[in-house]
């Protein structure tokens, strides 16, 4: 399925309105979307709402043989998927190969886990830590949202404890925080070429009229960890500076991380909406239940009677091998067997395009037995 | 695990039947639905049930790949994500329930050469997730306005080693059980649509879960229609 394109009209209205500083949604340039981030039930489990782009990421863990070349660091692992998968919209396939390039940059470049924390016997066993994030509405700025979402659940892991003793490794299942490096940040930024106009996180209209794109990945130490720039812009030093200093969400995030509770996603749900609703526990009546089940068993009509081995008189099919009648090449000769064994079916709803299947013989008719 | 997608069971019959104890604590977790949280799917919804939940999203009548068009009828595809790692032979089972089910109540040929397509996002995993996936999907089908010929609630049972039918067991309580069942009832005859089961049982058993799923989907197609209706009313 095609994504329906986008109006010329629409377009023009877009960018003449950016052009007057206005947004679809009444943002000013640098204003961020509301950001919430709940964790869910389990551990390593964070979805992040960024005005109606929602994501989704979970961290899991294993113990793997660790790389060759590497044999005290421990493995991380990222997988990012659209919702729908790009297997359906071919067209998503290089935007999704595009963003887990992006995410894998980086989180694993900016060392925001210790990999080598991860390891538990050098050489033989090492922690895999897999993140995958799942993205459930693209509305705009999927990369940001996706690496809050990945940090979020890995803050929010706990790794279980490992207990050594000689050559065995037990994995208890009292799980331990994991040390991390530290947070990091990334932020989008689209660019309109020709108004040179930045706009700040994006939503999937404006997405969709922008001519570049640039995302800085930050530390809380407002050092630059990656730049991935798109779309052939040219950027004065200055605004790219600027976009740094005007980032103050990062310590709002950093405070959210910090308070976000254990709320499972079944408690978040919202209560006030006429879109929504709960109920309680119910008790399933069940007083007659038995005796439905004994009438229904006593007026059923009695299954058919299983063989062993079924074989299947009709013209069109034969069977070859150890202990079953050889009928290879013998279809012409069935009318003769009539030997009716006692362990032969006859299996009555037989294809009728079976029977018109035309077999075709070698120059010998006749095969040995 | 066995899939059929008939109403009519074909089964083994055994020497000796269990006895099967009539249980009174037989009930459903708390759940919960919440539609249209999801603004590019035509129609989307989120079920849950406990603390399993799932999401769901559609996306239809839409244009379809020419390879898999359908020239009287729609193309459904069936889509599973699993919360971690990719989807694997479980999902594609998953999948073909979910689809079996799904092409018997939509009014497929009302839509023909076209597309729909119902992806369905494991959100926690804590038991019973074909039902809450079966049931996400309905709730969606009806966000997105498609004509279907009856709504289907999914239901599972789970037969524990003393022989007690638990319905809508937990993930502790599905390890531990003998046999997991798991039907797809309709709304209008309350008959099966699908039925997905592992472990052994006897025939006995296998009627009197269907029994009492029968009776636990009245209380999910209540809630669909209280759903409903609140969604549509003036006042809440």
């Amino acid at each position: 399925m095609k994504d329906t394109p986008m109006s010329n009209c629409e377009r023009d209205f877009i960018l003449k309105a950016i052009e007057e500083k206005k947004r679809l949604d009444g943002r000013q340039t640098y204003d961020y979307r509301k950001i919430k981030i709940t964790f869910g039930t389990d551990y390593g489990c964070c979805f992040v709402d960024l005005g109606q782009t929602r994501v989704m990421a979970q961290v899991s863990c294993e113990l793997v043989v660790p790389k060759e070349n590497r044999p005290n660091e421990g493995i991380m692992f990222f997988n990012l998927e659209l919702f729908p998968s790009p297997l359906v919209y071919p067209l998503q396939s290089e935007l999704s190969v595009k963003l887990n390039r992006q995410l894998e940059r980086c989180l694993r470049n900016s060392k925001c886990i210790d990999t080598e924390s991860l390891c538990v016997v050098s050489g033989e066993k090492v922690w895999q830590i897999r993140v995958d994030v799942h993205t459930l509405n693209n509305d705009g700025n999927l990369m940001d949202a996706a690496s809050v979402a990945a940090i979020g659940a890995l803050c929010h892991f706990r790794r279980p404890d490992v207990s050594i003793q000689g050559e065995e490794v037990t994995v208890v299942s009292q799980p331990g925080p994991t040390r991390r490096g530290f947070i990091v940040r990334c932020l989008h930024h689209s660019i309109f070429f020709f108004l040179t106009f930045l706009l700040v996180d994006p939503c999937e209209r404006e997405e969709r009229v922008m001519d570049g794109l640039l995302m800085i990945a930050m530390n809380k130490h407002r050092e630059i960890c990656s730049i991935q720039s798109s779309g052939g812009i040219m950027l004065l030093k200055e605004q790219a500076s600027r976009l740094e200093l005007a980032d103050s969400s990062l310590d709002n995030y950093q405070k959210d991380l910090k308070a976000g509770g254990r709320c499972g996603f079944a408690e978040s749900m919202p209560q006030e909406r006429i879109t929504a609703l709960k109920t309680d526990q119910t008790a399933v009546e069940m007083t007659d239940v038995s005796e439905t089940a004994s009438s229904i068993v006593q007026t059923a009509v009695a299954p058919p009677q299983t063989v062993p081995s079924p074989s299947v008189p009709v013209p069109g099919v034969g069977q070859v091998g150890e202990g079953l009648r050889n009928t290879w090449g013998l279809e012409e000769e069935e009318e003769e067997e009539e030997d009716v064994e006692m362990d032969v079916v006859e299996i009555l709803d037989s294809d009728e395009e079976e029977e018109e299947v035309v077999i075709l013989y070698p120059e010998t008719t006749k095969k040995p037995k | 695990m066995t899939s059929f997608s008939c109403d009519k069971h074909r089964f083994h019959r055994e020497g000796g039947m269990m006895e099967v104890f009539p249980s009174s604590t037989v009930s459903l977790r708390e759940f919960g639905c919440e539609q249209t949280l999801l603004s590019r799917p035509d129609g989307s919804a989120s079920f849950v049930q406990g603390d399993t939940s799932v999401m769901a999203g559609v996306y239809g009548p839409a244009e379809v790949k020419i390879s898999k068009e359908i020239y009287d009828r729609a193309t459904l595809e069936v889509l599973v994500h699993p919360k971690v790692g990719l989807p694997g032979v479980r999902e594609r089972s998953q999948e073909q329930c979910v689809r079996e089910t799904c092409e018997a109540s939509l009014l497929l040929s009302l839509h023909p050469r076209s597309s729909l397509t119902l992806v369905l996002q494991v959100l926690h995993d804590d038991g019973a997730l074909l039902s809450c996936c079966l049931n996400a999907a309905c709730m969606a089908l009806m966000d997105a306005g498609l004509s279907m010929s009856c709504l289907f609630c999914g239901v599972t049972c789970a037969i524990s080693a003393d022989g007690e039918i638990i319905t809508d067991p937990t993930a502790a309580q599905e390890k531990e059980s003998r046999a997991l069942m798991t039907f797809a009832i309709d709304s209008k005859e309350r008959r099966v649509m699908m039925s997905s089961t592992k472990g052994s049982f006897s025939v006995h058993e296998l009627q009197q879960c269907v029994a009492a799923s029968q009776k636990a989907s009245e209380k999910i197609f209540q809630f669909y229609r209280d759903s409903v209706r609140r969604r549509y009313s003036k006042n809440l």
